[in-house]
Formats: structure tokens, C-alpha cells, sequence
């Protein structure tokens, strides 16, 4: 879908990202879950991971939320696929907000939640692993 | 396809056609004798009449403004500042605009009491609720006639009766019913009415205030004594004479119009509702005006919403939090009562009488499938989520948005 030149604000990754999420979809056989963010503020955000033999083999994520939020999520799947579990665990909101070429300073504090909702799994399979 | 008309719309080409002479060869100060500023003064005059004539006042009860804030600011803190050693109390809703609402909070500051009143779930004010928050020292009544964000419109005669009953001075913005629904400063009770140009296909940075004989207001705008001391400054005649031009046009296809925009409101509500599961309509189905819609789509994000129809060639607008500067989720759709998360998920649809020749089936097609497909990515519309209790540190009582 061509979103390239819709929003300003937005780069044309984040719009890339936003109007083509990659790994969209909910693992149901997942061995971490994480949700973050609060519905009533506009954002919330779920990422499942697969773990074999501690890295991250496979990660999805659903979001509700505007095009930042899409955007990070889909991201964070690409940016942690591969990863041990603590290289995952030192991605952080800027790592994502760098990759996607920066986000509107507005965006920075609401929208940015990726890296948390990806720590919010890893420690659902730690819980689920210890 | 541009269906934001309630945010601004296009100059009309004979709008347009009406101004240019003003910019270059007609462009003499109104305050002068010679004959280029006499003719501008004509211009004025002219304007003045044709403005007065849409609303059914007499041309020396218009004052030209900068446009629908500014007069909503002369009417309010010039009404409060010339009748502050009567009282200090005034009564409005709680779904105004921010010009009205935020000149309200100033006037606060300054030791004024406002009360607000609450609108049932379709948007509209109680009668009852107004006659209560009359008090002896209540000097102004303002309520818009129609809400901008879903366009339902307020019973402004019966509250201009009250107020006349009760004899407080009755300020409404009109800036979105006018040119869309019969606008008559007689049949409404008004004593102040606030209009703007750039919502009829007429310039930005024009608007009018109907001031009613015989009241009295402090200006905000010192200077040159200009409108008759009550808004200084050299007239903008350009934007004037294409406000006017706009105002003749407006009035003489009111009925037109009506007819034509309700239609396409009408159906388009219809098929929306029918057609997309979870989706409804904010506002009253029968009192609003005949241009505006608003809807709200379970488990989707309205900035989202916007950019995927922004990608399909039509622009709309939401209430959502996360597309406003302020990050505040629309105050007109939380005042309905609203749970908060479905403010979010809102699309304001505003047409234009260009509207025609638009596609109803091909647009209800088009939001159906973008709201799949925010849907299909949502953990909201997934019924398993229990999100009850999940607040991430950045989402405290801290967040702009909660």
C-alpha cells in the first residue's frame, strides 16, 4: 500500500512499518507474551515470542494504537528476530525510534512502547521458565 | 476526496473572482476620503449588508472580526468585561468549542463563576439543567447552535426565550450551522452570534459578530476606533468582500443544499451502520446538521483509521488523542459518556455542497475494509484480551492522555 507521502510527521519508514506491519499476527503455541500500554490512552500493544535454546526464533505482536505504534511494533519483530535473550533485553525505545529513522517528539513518550512490550514477554517466558 | 469541510473548506472560484479587485486596484483604506478609499468604504458597506441579510439583522449590528474565535472571544470577555459590576456568572455547555471554552477558563482566572452544563448521550443540553444554573448574578448565556466535532445542533430558541425571561444577555457560536441550516438571529433569540468565513467557501481570517441593538460590549481591540470603536484595525476588505460573497451564495442555496447534503448524510449513516459490524453513530440520528457525521468503530485507533483513508484519497478527521497536539481525547465525545478507549476509535466526516459526486458505496467499502484490517491487528478486538489493569509506567495517572 503506498502511504509514502500521507503524513509529514511521520518518516517514510514509520509509514512503511505503519502500512505494511511486518509479523503481524498472534502465535498461539507462544513461550512469552507481553502486554503493554493502556487502552484508554490510545495505545496497547501485545508481543508473543518463540525461545529455542535462548534466542528468539520467532516474534509477533497485535497492537491497537496510532501509525507510531504500528510502526514500533513491527519493528521491534524485526529488530529482536535472532537475538538471545540478553541482547533482546538491551533493545531499547530509541534502538526502535533510530531504526525507524526517528519519531515525532509527540510520538517519543506515548506511542514508543516496543522495547517494553518485548521485555514484558521475556519476562513472561522467564516466569513460565524458572 | 475532501470530506473535512467542518475543519475548513475551498474558496469558491466566485468568491475568489469577488475579492481580487480589493487586493490591487480597489485597495484604499476605508478610512480615507479620496475616491479608491470611499470605494472600499462602499465595498464595506456593501459587505456589511449582505452579511446582515443572511442572518436577518440590520447592518449596524455586524462587526467584522478576524475570524470565529475572535468573535466568540469580543462576544464573551467583552460582554463579561462591560458587566462585571453586575455579576459575575455565566452558563454554557460542556461540548463548546475551544474559543468559547478556553476564553471561559480565562475569564475564570479573573474571578468569573462558569457553569457548565452536561449534554445527554446524543449531545444535547437539558432545558431544566439551564434553568437551574440560572442565578441573579448570571450575566451570559453561550451555547453553540451546532457542535463542530458531530454536528448536533442545541434548542437556541428555547434557550434564547429563557434567557430573555430571565434578562441575561445570549451568546451562541454559529460557526458550523451557518450556511448549513437556517441561521435567523430574530427566530433564535440570540443577542450575540459569532459567524466565520472559511467555513462557507469563503477566505480564512474573516468572521463576523452580530452584536444586537443596544448592547453594549468592552473592546478587545483598542486602536483606530474602526467598527465602530469595537474591533480597531484597518478592515481586511479582500477577505470581507469574499465573506460577504460567500454569505449571498450560502443563503441562496440553503434550502438546496439541505436537501442535497441530508440525503448523502443520511444514506451514508445507513450503509456504515449496516455495513460494518460494531460501528455507530455519536451524536443525535435527527438533530444535527445536514453535513456532519460522526462515527465510532470498536477496537481501532482513529490516527490509524485517518492515514489508511489518507492513502485511499479521502480526508476525514477523528477525535482521537493520539492526532491531536494536546494528546486529550476529544472533550465533545467524552462529555456523551463515552468509554474513553471508543473516543479513540471516532471519524468525523464533513461534506461540502462539492460533495455530489461523491461515491457512497465505494467510500463505505473503503472504510469497511481499512477497519478489517485495524481490526485484524487489534489485541482489542480479539475477546480473549483481558486489558483490565494493564498500565505500562509511561500510561500512569502521569499520562497527558488519562
Amino acid at each position: 500500500m503506498d502511504v509514502g507521502d500521507v503524513n509529514m510527521d511521520y518518516s517514510e519508514k514509520v509509514m512503511d512499518h505503519f502500512a505494511n506491519p511486518r509479523n503481524c499476527r498472534k502465535i498461539e503455541d507462544a513461550d512469552g507474551v507481553g502486554t503493554v500500554g493502556n487502552p484508554t490512552c490510545g495505545d496497547l500493544m501485545t508481543i508473543y515470542i518463540k525461545v529455542d535454546d535462548d534466542k528468539i526464533t520467532d516474534i509477533s505482536f497485535q497492537t491497537f494504537g496510532c501509525g507510531a505504534a504500528i510502526a514500533t511494533s513491527s519493528m521491534i519483530t524485526e529488530i529482536a528476530v535472532g537475538k538471545t535473550i540478553d541482547e533482546a533485553l538491551n533493545i531499547t525505545r530509541n534502538d526502535v525510534a533510530n531504526e525507524l529513522d526517528g519519531l515525532p517528539p509527540i510520538k517519543m513518550h506515548c506511542s514508543n512502547l516496543a522495547a517494553d512490550g518485548l521485555r514484558a514477554a521475556i519476562e513472561d517466558y522467564q516466569n513460565k521458565n524458572h | 476526496m475532501y470530506l473535512d469541510n467542518s475543519a475548513t473548506t475551498q474558496v469558491s472560484e466566485e468568491v475568489l473572482n469577488e475579492m481580487k479587485p480589493y487586493f490591487r486596484k480597489e485597495f484604499g483604506n476605508p478610512s480615507t476620503l479620496y475616491s479608491i478609499g470611499r470605494s472600499s468604504k462602499n465595498a464595506l458597506d456593501q459587505s456589511r449588508q449582505k452579511v446582515a441579510d443572511a442572518i436577518n439583522a440590520n447592518p449596524d449590528e455586524i462587526i467584522f472580526t478576524s475570524g470565529g474565535s475572535e468573535s466568540d472571544n469580543l462576544a464573551i470577555k467583552g460582554l463579561a468585561f462591560k458587566l462585571r459590576k453586575k455579576g459575575n456568572h455565566i452558563i454554557t455547555s460542556n461540548i463548546e468549542h475551544p474559543a468559547v471554552k478556553n476564553t471561559l477558563k480565562f475569564l475564570e482566572n479573573l474571578d468569573y463563576n462558569v457553569s457548565y452544563l452536561p449534554v445527554d448521550e446524543n449531545g444535547i443540553i437539558k432545558i431544566e439543567d439551564l434553568k437551574n444554573a440560572i442565578t441573579d448574578d448570571t450575566i451570559l448565556i453561550t451555547i453553540m447552535h451546532a457542535n463542530n466535532e458531530i454536528g448536533t445542533i442545541q434548542p437556541i430558541e428555547e434557550i434564547g426565550k429563557i434567557a430573555r425571561e430571565n434578562n441575561i444577555i445570549f451568546h451562541t457560536d454559529a460557526v458550523q450551522s451557518f450556511g448549513k441550516i437556517d441561521v435567523d438571529v430574530e427566530k433564535l433569540n440570540v443577542d450575540l452570534l459569532s459567524l466565520s468565513s472559511h467555513k462557507i467557501n469563503g477566505p480564512k481570517g474573516v468572521g463576523a459578530l452580530y452584536i444586537k441593538k443596544g448592547i453594549r460590549l468592552e473592546p478587545l481591540i483598542h486602536g483606530g476606533g474602526q467598527e465602530k470603536g469595537i474591533r480597531s484595525g484597518t478592515e481586511n476588505v479582500p477577505g470581507i468582500v469574499g465573506f460577504a460573497k460567500a454569505c449571498e451564495i450560502v443563503s441562496k442555496n440553503l434550502d438546496k443544499n439541505y436537501k442535497k447534503l441530508s440525503s448523502i448524510r443520511d444514506e451514508l449513516i445507513d450503509k456504515v451502520l449496516s455495513t460494518i459490524p460494531e460501528s455507530y453513530l455519536n451524536g443525535d440520528r435527527n438533530r444535527r446538521l445536514p453535513n456532519v457525521v460522526n462515527f465510532r468503530f470498536k477496537a481501532i485507533e482513529g490516527e490509524s483509521l485517518i492515514l489508511l483513508l489518507d492513502a485511499k484519497g479521502y480526508q476525514a478527521s477523528t477525535g482521537s488523542a493520539c492526532s491531536s497536539n494536546t494528546l486529550e481525547a476529544s472533550p465533545v465525545l467524552t462529555a456523551l459518556g463515552l468509554d474513553p478507549v471508543d473516543v479513540h476509535g471516532s471519524l468525523r466526516i464533513s461534506l461540502s455542497p462539492e460533495s455530489e459526486e461523491f461515491n457512497i458505496d465505494e467510500f463505505v467499502e473503503i472504510i469497511s475494509d481499512v477497519v478489517s484490517r485495524l481490526r485484524e491487528m487489534s489485541p482489542l478486538w480479539n475477546e480473549d484480551t483481558d486489558y483490565e489493569g494493564i498500565m505500562c509506567s509511561q500510561h500512569s495517572d502521569g499520562c497527558r492522555r488519562c
